[in-house]
């Protein structure tokens, strides 16, 4: 596993505001099975898009809405521990995010969630999101691959209703900070095949799709 | 409406409605209900029910309470579920946590909202945007 932490985020890019599209054979594949079918239960972890919420609502599912990266960037969750490092408290963030029944999710889409989140958060949170899907359920998550640098952009994803994703660079000001500070957040790791396997281990299925913007695109059956 | 008036409610040409302003140094702990629509800049703590006006959560408002009414827009922090007979706004700066029920609904980016959203396409016409 490749980590980016000691990067310098002063060369990130200043990605404009607007809207790019990607081809996603993933989303592809979830679209059909949203259009296909009525009433699903779907948990959009990504950071929250008008376009996803129309898109699913408008087929019928029941649609939850929850932006993890965001909601793992509280102060809150930082605390020290015996030696006096800082740390992230993953149970207080378990404990107030992810709450809800078991058995509950037919689509979890992950979007770039593993590949930005504090790492000792990516397997309690995967761990919980498995629990909460239905045997059967589907997971998207995307990942880069190892050539991509340290400030690939975060993006926020919008279904288009094709197999066509909507992006949008996504922004947070560091905590305490104007949000005329925003920035990008930056890419934690890069997860290699195995890693990715090892993550989902738990799960009953795993399918690959390398797409030609350095993302891995894995959908993962429960 | 049983609601302080820590402002002065704008009463200005015909064509403008009333509206009652909880302001940025007012905390309100209890139900809130009404018959004017209702804008909230300070701190509520209960619940709002004004089904056929709107309710507006300024930059500053703090709202730990569920919300219904016609026409509901967000721009501060709203801990609570709401409910918007007509149309929902989530404005920039919004930090929504708590379930949507709504017709319409509409979210800028770099709002945050953390909860079930339920589009309701018999509580009347039109679509989200």
């Amino acid at each position: 596993m490749k980590f980016f932490r000691s990067s310098s985020n002063q060369d990130a890019p200043q990605a404009a505001a607007h809207k790019l599209t990607r081809r996603s054979s993933g989303i592809g594949e979830m679209v059909r099975i949203l259009n296909s079918q009525e009433g699903l239960c779907v948990l959009d972890v990504g950071a929250t898009s008008a376009n996803n919420i129309q898109f699913l609502t408008s087929q019928g599912h029941k649609n939850y809405s929850e932006d993890l990266l965001r909601a793992s960037l509280d102060p809150a969750l930082r605390t020290q521990d015996a030696t006096g490092n800082t740390v992230i408290d993953s149970k207080k963030f378990l404990d107030e995010n992810l709450v809800y029944p078991n058995g509950r999710f037919d689509i979890v889409l992950c979007w770039n969630l593993p590949d930005y989140m504090e790492e000792s958060l990516v397997k309690p949170t995967i761990d919980r999101m498995w629990s909460q899907m239905k045997p059967g359920g589907l997971l998207l998550a995307f990942f880069h691959t190892r050539d991509a640098g340290p400030d690939s952009t975060c993006y926020r994803y919008h279904i288009t209703g094709t197999d066509m994703l909507e992006m949008q660079e996504i922004k947070f000001a560091p905590p305490g900070r104007p949000a005329s500070e925003k920035q990008s957040p930056r890419l934690q790791r890069v997860f290699n095949n195995r890693h990715i396997e090892n993550l989902f281990r738990d799960f009953a299925s795993i399918k690959f799709f390398l797409a030609r913007d350095n993302i891995r695109e894995v959908l993962v059956v429960r | 409406m049983d609601v302080p008036q820590a402002n002065v409610p704008q009463s200005g040409n015909s064509e403008s409605r009333e509206r009652a302003t909880i302001g940025k140094s007012v905390v309100i702990k209890g139900e809130v209900s009404g018959s004017e629509d209702l804008y909230i800049d300070g701190k509520v703590e209960g619940s709002i029910d004004l089904r056929n006006h709107s309710v507006t959560v300024g930059p500053s408002g703090n709202v730990k309470a569920g919300i219904t009414a016609k026409s509901i827009m967000i721009q501060g922090k709203v801990d609570g579920s709401l409910t918007a007979s007509d149309r929902l706004d989530l404005r920039k700066s919004a930090v929504v946590t708590g379930d949507v029920t709504t017709q319409r609904i509409a979210i800028e980016e770099g709002a945050f909202l953390k909860g079930k959203v339920d589009i309701q396409k018999e509580m009347g016409k039109g679509a989200a945007s």
